[in-house]
């Protein structure tokens, strides 16, 4: 997993929430505030300029930029919280990249989210989709699977775990406010981190 | 003497806000505003707030106050341990609390102090 592998990674995560915007937007809709489609959407088409204008010289410093932008351009909260993600893993992150070096930076990186947005795992957040993608992540180390497959079953847990917050009662946010009216709706920033899992896998060979 | 910098999803709720705790703390009271996105929307500006926090630090402790959801994450990256502190206290009364006790010039304990003690004032 070199540099452009981490460069890929964000076009192909800006271009799948461009993709799913108004799915994510029209999630946000039913439990938040309808921005996190277009909030996401902007920041991403931020970090992609970001990284063409000044390339980055390591996968580090690729999730630095990534973060930092995304704290600066995304305006709501998953700006904060995806930007600490990144920022994080950028930090832990050593090179060359390992599938081991990789998944406990990405370990890192959740961590840094649950302390800064002081959720946990069924608080119906993007945290339900991270834990498992970063639990598939850490096996697929102890059991010596290659990084294309380790990395689609992240993407594989993620999915499952956006989708199991579908009847969770929320915790966390504007959806907070909702109490019970929150069930039976997929939240949105677990729906968006399965997407960012899910540019992650196809973009390794 | 400590600095405050009220951080809301709204310009126009900051400003006013900012304006409120200076007019019943006095003019002294070191109160900034940074309130919704730089292109004037609703939200959080990381920039602004470090704007903010820069036009209000003379070396004495600055107390971020949020309003909520991404006031308070966005707040929190800026926090530096014993000096930029963000309040967990209600935005208008914690923000009067603070602006009264910082234009006294009290320390930066005092003046968190001071807005702590603002989430148990009964109005009725």
């Amino acid at each position: 997993m070199d540099t452009d592998v981490f460069v890929a990674w964000f076009e192909e995560a800006a271009r799948l929430v461009h993709d799913d915007r108004d799915r994510l937007t029209r999630l946000d809709a039913a439990i938040g505030d309808a921005d996190h489609g277009t909030n996401l959407d902007r920041g991403l088409t931020e970090v992609r300029k970001t990284l063409a204008e000044s390339p980055p010289g390591t996968p580090g410093e690729v999730l630095a930029a990534a973060g930092a932008t995304l704290i600066r351009r995304v305006g709501g909260a998953s700006g904060p919280l995806y930007g600490s993600v990144f920022r994080q893993m950028g930090k832990s992150l050593e090179s060359p990249v390992t599938l081991a070096g990789f998944s406990a930076a990405f370990e890192a990186g959740v961590v840094a989210l649950e302390r800064l947005g002081k959720a946990a795992l069924g608080d119906k957040t993007m945290v339900d989709a991270l834990v498992p993608a970063s639990r598939a992540l850490a096996l697929a180390v102890r059991d010596g699977i290659g990084v294309k497959e380790a990395l689609e079953r992240a993407a594989g847990a993620a999915e499952e775990g956006a989708k199991a917050t579908i009847p969770m009662q929320a915790r966390k946010g504007r959806a907070s406010y909702l109490g019970e009216r929150s069930i039976g709706h997929e939240d949105p920033g677990a729906a968006s981190a399965a997407l960012f899992m899910a540019a992650l896998a196809s973009v390794v060979a | 003497m400590v600095g405050l910098v009220l951080v809301s999803h709204s310009a126009g709720l900051a400003a006013e806000a900012a304006a409120l705790a200076r007019g019943i703390a006095g003019a002294d009271a070191l109160v900034a505003a940074a309130g919704g996105t730089e292109d004037g929307g609703l939200g959080t500006s990381l920039d602004l707030i470090e704007a903010a926090l820069r036009s209000v630090d003379q070396g004495d402790g600055v107390v971020l106050i949020p309003d909520l959801g991404s006031s308070v994450l966005t707040a929190r990256l800026l926090e530096e341990d014993g000096r930029v502190v963000v309040a967990d206290v209600p935005f208008v009364e914690g923000a009067i609390a603070a602006a009264v006790a910082a234009g006294a010039g009290v320390p930066l304990a005092d003046v968190l102090e001071a807005a702590e003690e603002a989430r148990t004032y009964r109005k009725l």
